[in-house]
């Protein structure tokens, strides 16, 4: 099933917000199938990263291509299928405010003009049961949600078209080790019953050993290293030191890895 | 062996064949809602119509994907069980079992049948709860006026003279383009009509009474109440949607101190210079345009403008000004403090303001008509 056509291809990027240098002539791919779990220090512009994939803001210079089509002039029929292959769950949520759960999960659906009414109310019921939302808060805003219900709908909201292509913004950051772990099998069962590829940002490392397939560390505005998580913790670069061989680091590994 | 005997029998989606006598639909492709996309609702009634012989056995094995809305699909055209005979993927048996165990949705509030009733005691319980709201504001402002009288050092300078410049230096163009006009068009229209009688000079009385005692407080009020009402309103909703106002409160801040005082201090201050500047230059437009049009000197109305126009009428002007400014921030404030996190309220409550203001603004030039009513009225000599 994996492919060698990189689904995303990112060359020579360099990003800059006024004379604040975020990214420095970064290059990496993602193909299809994987997960890529972004990881690097906070405000070492991975949302940023994640947002120049999605096509919602321009690089200084260099380019992003995705299914090998620049990001920036592709066809208004590709770009529209690819958003609808595509899930984002964003750092915040970003729910409709006005819009109830239910409605939230159902507006991409909805989006489609394709589906029976009864069917999407299915799709999302079946959704919200997947990231564990019980249905009685169907019907509450998202002011009235805690955080991390918030963020099990947006996640829900981005399974909504079970898409191929995931982007994740700190899927797990809010929610108690419990939720993490369903969050982990979730995947894994999204995986088997489809090709998924996902791009995710995050600072766990319990879930990033769990299911990552490739890391890629983001740190002194580069791409310091990207790889099996097994080799990237051999590499001698501070910010990964900290990073994965810490006191925290060492602990969560232990489990996914033997570490010496 | 393989025997097709009718014209729906095979299509990308499904093929049926009989095996051994027992007939087989073996379904096919890719069920994803990619794949499907425009075909799903006649998928959808085919398979439903398949669904009702009870004697056939499916076969999903040959399914090259399904995903959830696939699965959805099929389970639907099955009635919401499993029919008799089933060969499936272990992945795929994995995908039923979730859809098995869905929760129903939970009803959405029906409508009462007294709904209009209803909507009408809400709306005349809402009109005294915005008052009541009202009046509360303002009690809260002027303790905090006497708090301040009694610690001049908390005073927030800073945010009154921020308020100032954005309610008044900022409004000046506006409300100065808006008053020219509205000076030329009056003078335009009455001077002809006066021309016919010969009464030139009353183009002054007219334009001096109608712009510094009516026109010039009510457009520089208007114009100030859909431009820094609205963004007044505004700022506080998005305050609340993004949680600043809880911030502000646990820090022991209290809202009407920091946010509200300052706003209403600041347009009540900026209101009536707005409303001098307004009336001057809607003045100077309409004398502008009587001396071209019928060639009344602009040097003659100028000088007669003080005798044609009783000192009062400006400080009648000013003092709506003042009232008005301050009434138009307190009831932004007021909008703007009630706005629910959501954009839907955010929008409501913006409207809502202005509509509520511009009215208010009406009602207090209409009291100070009634006031004020044997005053400045009289032209001397
Ligand atoms: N619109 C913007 N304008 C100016 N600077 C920005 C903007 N967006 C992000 N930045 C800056 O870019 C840097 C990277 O931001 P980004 O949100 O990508 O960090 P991050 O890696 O996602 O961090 P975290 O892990 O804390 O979420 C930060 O220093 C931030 O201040
Ligand atoms: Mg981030």
């Amino acid at each position: 099933m994996s492919n060698n056509d990189p689904i995303i291809e990112i060359e020579g990027l360099y990003t800059r917000f006024g004379s604040h240098v975020i990214h420095e002539n970064i290059s990496l791919s993602v193909y299809r199938g994987e997960i890529l779990a972004l990881v690097g220090g906070s405000g070492s512009g991975k949302t940023t990263l994640l947002r120049q994939m999605l096509g919602l803001e321009t690089p200084a210079q260099g380019s992003v291509k995705i299914l090998g089509h620049s990001r920036y002039d592709c066809g208004l029929e590709l770009s529209r299928s690819l958003r609808n292959r595509s899930g984002v769950l964003f750092q915040q949520g970003a729910l409709f405010s006005a819009l109830n759960v239910y409605d939230n999960i159902a507006l991409p659906l909805r989006e489609l003009h394709c589906l029976p009414e009864e069917m999407i109310r299915d799709l999302v019921m079946l959704k919200l049961g997947m990231v564990e939302v019980a249905a009685e808060h169907a019907n509450k805003m998202p002011a009235e949600l805690s955080g991390g219900m918030i963020k099990r709908v947006a996640l829900a909201r981005a399974l909504a078209l079970d898409p191929e292509l995931l982007f994740l913004d700190e899927p797990t950051a809010g929610l108690d080790p419990a939720l993490s772990e369903s969050f982990v099998k979730l995947i894994q069962t999204l995986r088997q019953e489809l090709t998924l590829t996902i791009i995710m940002v995050t600072h766990d490392l319990d879930t990033l050993a769990a299911i990552s397939t490739r890391v890629a560390v983001l740190a002194d505005q580069r791409l310091v290293a990207s790889g099996k998580l097994a080799d990237i913790i051999k590499i001698d670069h501070p910010f990964i030191k900290d990073f994965f061989l810490g006191e925290r680091g060492r602990n969560a590994l232990r489990n996914a890895l033997t570490l010496p | 062996m393989l025997s097709s005997n009718r014209s729906d029998d095979t299509s990308p989606w499904y093929q049926m064949i009989v095996e051994e006598n027992v007939p087989c639909i073996k379904l096919t492709g890719s069920y994803t809602l990619a794949a499907l996309d425009q075909e799903l609702r006649k998928v959808s009634t085919r398979l439903t119509r398949f669904a009702a012989q009870s004697d056939l056995h499916w076969d999903l094995t040959g399914i090259q994907q399904m995903d959830h809305a696939g699965a959805i699909l099929i389970w639907r055209a099955w009635g919401m069980h499993r029919p008799a005979y089933l060969s499936i993927r272990p992945e795929q048996e994995r995908l039923f079992a979730h859809l098995e165990k869905v929760h129903p949705a939970p009803k959405p509030v029906r409508r009462d049948i007294l709904w209009p009733i209803l909507t009408l005691g809400r709306r005349y319980f809402l009109f005294w709860d915005h008052l009541i709201g009202i009046i509360t504001l303002s009690g809260q402002v002027l303790l905090n006026v006497f708090y301040l009288i009694k610690h001049p050092n908390q005073i927030p300078l800073r945010e009154i003279s921020a308020n100032l410049f954005r309610t008044g230096a900022q409004a000046l163009s506006i409300t100065a383009l808006v008053g020219f006009l509205i000076g030329i068009v009056l003078s335009y229209l009455s001077s002809e009509q006066l021309h016919t009688y010969g009464a030139d000079v009353f183009i002054v009385n007219i334009l001096g009474m109608s712009i510094i005692r009516e026109l010039g407080p009510m457009l520089a009020a208007i114009l100030v109440a859909g431009r820094s009402g609205s963004s007044m309103t505004a700022q506080l909703g998005v305050m609340r949607v993004t949680e600043e106002l809880d911030a502000l409160t646990v820090m022991g801040i209290p809202h009407s101190l920091r946010l509200v005082l300052p706003k209403i201090i600041g347009l009540g201050i900026a209101m009536p210079l707005v409303v001098l500047w307004t009336s001057a230059i809607a003045m100077l437009g309409g004398i502008l345009a009587a001396d071209l049009q019928i060639g009344l000197n602009y040097q003659y109305s100028l000088s007669s403008l003080p005798d044609a126009v009783p000192v009062a009428n400006l400080w009648i002007g000013m003092g709506k000004g003042v009232v008005c400014g301050m009434v138009i921030a307190l009831i932004a404030c007021h909008f703007g403090l009630r706005i629910k996190p959501n954009t839907e309220s955010l929008g409501e409550g913006t409207t809502n303001s202005v509509v509520t203001s511009i009215t208010a603004v009406i009602f207090i030039d209409a009291i100070f008509a009634i006031i004020f009513s044997n005053v400045g009225l009289k032209i001397a000599g």
